[in-house]
C-alpha cells in the first residue's frame, strides 16, 4: 500500500499504521450508508410489505399474522381476475407491438437515411416527457366527443366510429395503444445499436453470394440482434407490469374496472379502499413476478461480465 | 452495414423502395408528433374555436391566455393559483434529489470499481435489483415511516423517497462507466502516496463529465416525470407538478378549459423537454446504460 512514501521518521508507527486501517476501511465506510439504506429501505421494506400481507391489515397496519387469508381474499376479488386479465392482453400486446414496430423502425433507419438525427429524436421524445403530460392530449384525441371521432365527422365521414375509450370491452386497447406509442421508440433505440454493432463484412458476403435483402435480414442480422431482443422484452415486459401513469391519465382504471391493472388495483385497495393487507398481498404478486423475469436476467448479465 | 443493403437491387425498383422507406418513416415521425402538436396548437387556441374547429387545424387567432390562467389562476383543488407553486414544488424537489443521487452514486461506483473488496459483487447486485422492483411492494412501509418521522405530504419527504430508490440506478451508470477507467493511474497515484478521496477528486471526477450528464439527465427526467410517488406521499398544495396536472385534467366542476389543461400540461413538459432537445443524446445513452447492461 501506500507505506512507500510515508517516512517512517516523520509519522510514528502508530500514527501511520492507523492511517492505514483507515485507508483500508474508508471505501467500505463510504459505501457502508448506501447499502445500509438500500438494505432497509428496498429488502427490508419489501419484507414489511410481505408481513403486512400475511395479516388482516385495513386502515391502519395490524401485525397479528392470519396466514395466507389475504391471498384467499385477494383471488376471490372480480377485479383482481380483471387486474390479471388487463396485464396479460396489455403485457402481451405491448411487448409484441414495441418490438416489432421498434425493429421495423431500426431496420428502416439503417437505411442510409439522410434524415436520421431529424427522425431518431421524434420517436424517441415520448419517452422523455411524462404520460400524465402526453396523456392529457391521447385522452382528448381517443374521446368520441371531442377527438379522432369528431375530427372523422367534421371532414365528412359520419358513420365514423371510435369510442374505444368510454367502451369497457375496448378500452384497455386504448392503454395498448398509448403504451406502443410510448416505448416504440425507445425499442427502436435498442435495435438501431444493436445493428450497429453487426460486422458489415459479413452482410456484404451474404450479398456476393447472392442472398437477397430479406434473406440477408432474416438470416443473418435477426439472428444477430438475439441479445437485444432479450434485453427489449425484458426491459418492457417489467415496464408493462410496472405502468401506472398510462391507465391514471387515460381512463383511471375506467370505465368501471375495465381498465384495472395489478398496479392500480394495489394502489386503490391499499390507499382509497382500505384493504392494506389485501393491496399488500397485489404487490407481493407484482414483485415476485418481475423478480422472476429479472433475477435470471441479472445473473447471467453479471456472470458474463466476469469472463 | 447502412445502405449496403439497397445495393444488391436493380435501379428501378431502388427509386420504389427508397421512396416506400422514406414515406414510411415519416408516417411514423407525424403519428409520433401528433400528440405533441395537439397540445401545442389548443393551448393557443380559444374555447369557442376548440369546439368548433377541428383538432388538427391551427388556431385562427392565437391567444396567450390559457397559458396565463395555467400558470397562475387555474383552480386546482380548492385553490385557484394556477400550477405556478407546484411547478416550484416539483423544482425543490428534483434539484436536491437528483445532486445528492448523483453524488452519492459516483462515490458507489468509485468504490465499486477501484476498491474493492470481498462481498462486492453481492452488495452490486442488491443494489442493482433496486432499480427494477414495482415501487408498490415499498409504497405501504414508506407511507407509514414517512408519518411516522413528520415528513408526510413534505418536499424534503420526497426528496428522501427519490433519492433512496434513485441510488441504484446511479450507482450503476458510475460503476459502469468507471468499470472502463484504467485501474493503474489509481494504483499508480495510490504508490505516489494519494489517498481515497484525493484519487478520486484529482482523478476520477475530472473524467467523469460525460456520465455526470447521463445520470443527471436521467435522473431529472425520471424525477421529474414521476407521478406514483408524488401521489401516494404528497397532498393539497405540497404535491409535485405531475400529480397536480393530473388534479387540473382530471376537474369535473365547471367548463372544461381544454385550452388550459393543454397550457399547463405544456409548462409540465418544457423541462424535460428542453433537456432532451439540448442533450437527447445523453438522454438515450442513459436509457440504454440502464436497460442493456445490467
Amino acid at each position: 500500500m501506500s507505506t512507500t512514501t510515508i517516512d517512517p521518521g516523520a509519522i510514528p508507527r502508530e500514527r501511520a499504521n492507523r492511517r492505514e486501517v483507515l485507508q483500508d476501511w474508508l471505501p467500505r465506510i463510504v459505501l457502508a450508508p448506501s447499502f445500509a439504506i438500500i438494505l432497509l429501505f428496498v429488502y427490508g421494506f419489501i419484507l414489511w410489505t410481505v408481513y403486512l400481507s400475511l395479516t388482516h391489515s385495513r386502515m391502519m397496519p395490524v401485525y397479528t399474522l392470519t396466514g395466507f387469508d389475504s391471498y384467499e381474499r385477494l383471488f376471490a376479488q372480480p377485479s383482481w381476475w380483471m387486474a390479471l386479465k388487463n396485464i396479460a392482453i396489455f403485457g402481451v400486446l405491448y411487448v409484441v407491438i414495441c418490438v416489432g414496430l421498434g425493429l421495423t423502425l431500426a431496420i428502416l433507419l439503417d437505411q442510409k437515411i439522410r434524415i436520421e438525427g431529424v427522425l431518431r429524436p421524434i420517436y424517441l421524445y415520448p419517452m422523455a416527457v411524462s404520460f400524465i403530460v402526453t396523456g392529457t392530449a391521447w385522452k382528448w384525441f381517443l374521446n368520441p366527443g371531442t377527438g379522432l371521432e369528431k375530427t372523422m365527422h367534421d371532414w365528412g365521414w359520419t358513420s365514423f366510429h371510435f369510442d374505444w375509450l368510454v367502451n369497457a370491452d375496448m378500452a384497455i386497447y386504448t392503454i395498448v395503444i398509448a403504451g406502443v406509442w410510448q416505448a416504440t421508440g425507445f425499442c427502436m433505440a435498442m435495435f438501431l445499436a444493436g445493428l450497429r454493432g453487426i460486422d458489415g463484412e459479413i452482410m456484404k458476403a451474404a450479398q456476393i453470394d447472392g442472398a437477397s435483402t430479406y434473406a440477408t435480414y432474416r438470416r443473418i442480422v435477426i439472428p444477430a440482434l438475439r441479445p437485444v431482443f432479450l434485453s427489449a422484452f425484458i426491459v418492457l415486459t417489467h415496464m408493462a407490469i410496472k405502468s401506472y401513469d398510462l391507465v391514471i391519465a387515460l381512463t383511471g382504471g375506467g370505465p368501471g374496472n375495465a381498465t384495472e391493472l395489478p398496479s392500480t388495483f394495489m394502489y386503490s385497495y391499499t390507499f382509497t379502499r382500505n384493504q392494506m393487507s389485501v393491496g399488500a398481498a397485489s404487490a407481493v404478486i407484482m414483485l415476485m413476478t418481475v423478480a422472476a423475469i429479472i433475477v435470471p436476467y441479472l445473473y447471467s448479465e453479471l456472470r458474463e461480465r466476469k469472463q | 452495414m447502412s445502405g449496403r443493403v439497397e445495393t444488391s437491387m436493380a435501379g428501378g425498383s431502388t427509386v420504389v423502395t427508397r421512396v416506400v422507406i422514406y414515406g414510411l418513416l415519416l408516417f411514423f415521425a407525424a403519428v409520433f408528433l401528433t400528440p405533441l402538436f395537439v397540445m401545442l396548437i389548443t393551448s393557443f387556441k380559444t374555447l369557442d374555436e376548440i369546439r368548433d374547429g377541428n383538432m388538427l387545424s391551427l388556431p385562427q387567432n392565437p391567444t396567450i391566455a390559457p397559458w396565463l390562467s395555467a400558470w397562475g389562476t387555474a383552480c386546482i383543488g380548492l385553490t385557484c393559483g394556477g400550477i405556478k407553486g407546484y411547478f416550484a414544488n416539483s423544482i425543490m424537489m428534483v434539484v436536491p434529489a437528483v445532486a445528492i443521487s448523483t453524488l452519492l452514486g459516483s462515490v458507489n461506483g468509485y468504490v465499486l470499481t477501484k476498491w474493492r473488496f470481498p462481498g462486492h459483487k453481492v452488495i452490486f447486485a442488491l443494489m442493482l435489483f433496486a432499480c427494477f422492483i414495482p415501487f408498490q411492494a415499498v409504497l405501504i412501509p414508506v407511507a407509514r415511516v414517512l408519518g411516522m418521522v413528520g415528513l408526510g405530504n413534505s418536499i424534503i419527504g420526497l426528496i428522501l423517497v427519490h433519492v433512496v430508490y434513485g441510488l441504484g440506478f446511479t450507482t450503476l451508470f458510475f460503476r459502469n462507466y468507471y468499470e472502463a477507467f484504467p485501474t493503474e493511474l489509481v494504483r499508480a497515484a495510490q504508490i505516489d502516496g494519494a489517498g481515497f478521496f484525493q484519487i478520486f477528486r484529482r482523478i476520477l471526477l475530472p473524467a467523469s463529465g460525460p456520465i455526470i450528464i447521463v445520470t443527471v439527465i436521467f435522473q431529472f427526467t425520471n424525477i421529474w416525470n414521476d407521478f406514483l410517488f408524488g401521489s401516494s406521499f404528497a397532498s393539497g398544495d405540497g404535491v409535485p407538478m405531475t400529480v397536480a396536472l393530473n388534479n387540473l385534467v382530471n376537474t369535473s366542476t365547471g367548463v372544461k378549459e381544454y385550452n388550459v389543461d393543454m397550457a399547463a400540461a405544456m409548462i409540465a413538459a418544457l423541462p424535460t423537454l428542453l433537456v432532451y432537445v439540448v442533450a437527447g443524446r445523453y438522454f438515450v445513452r442513459g436509457l440504454m446504460a440502464g436497460a442493456v447492461k445490467g
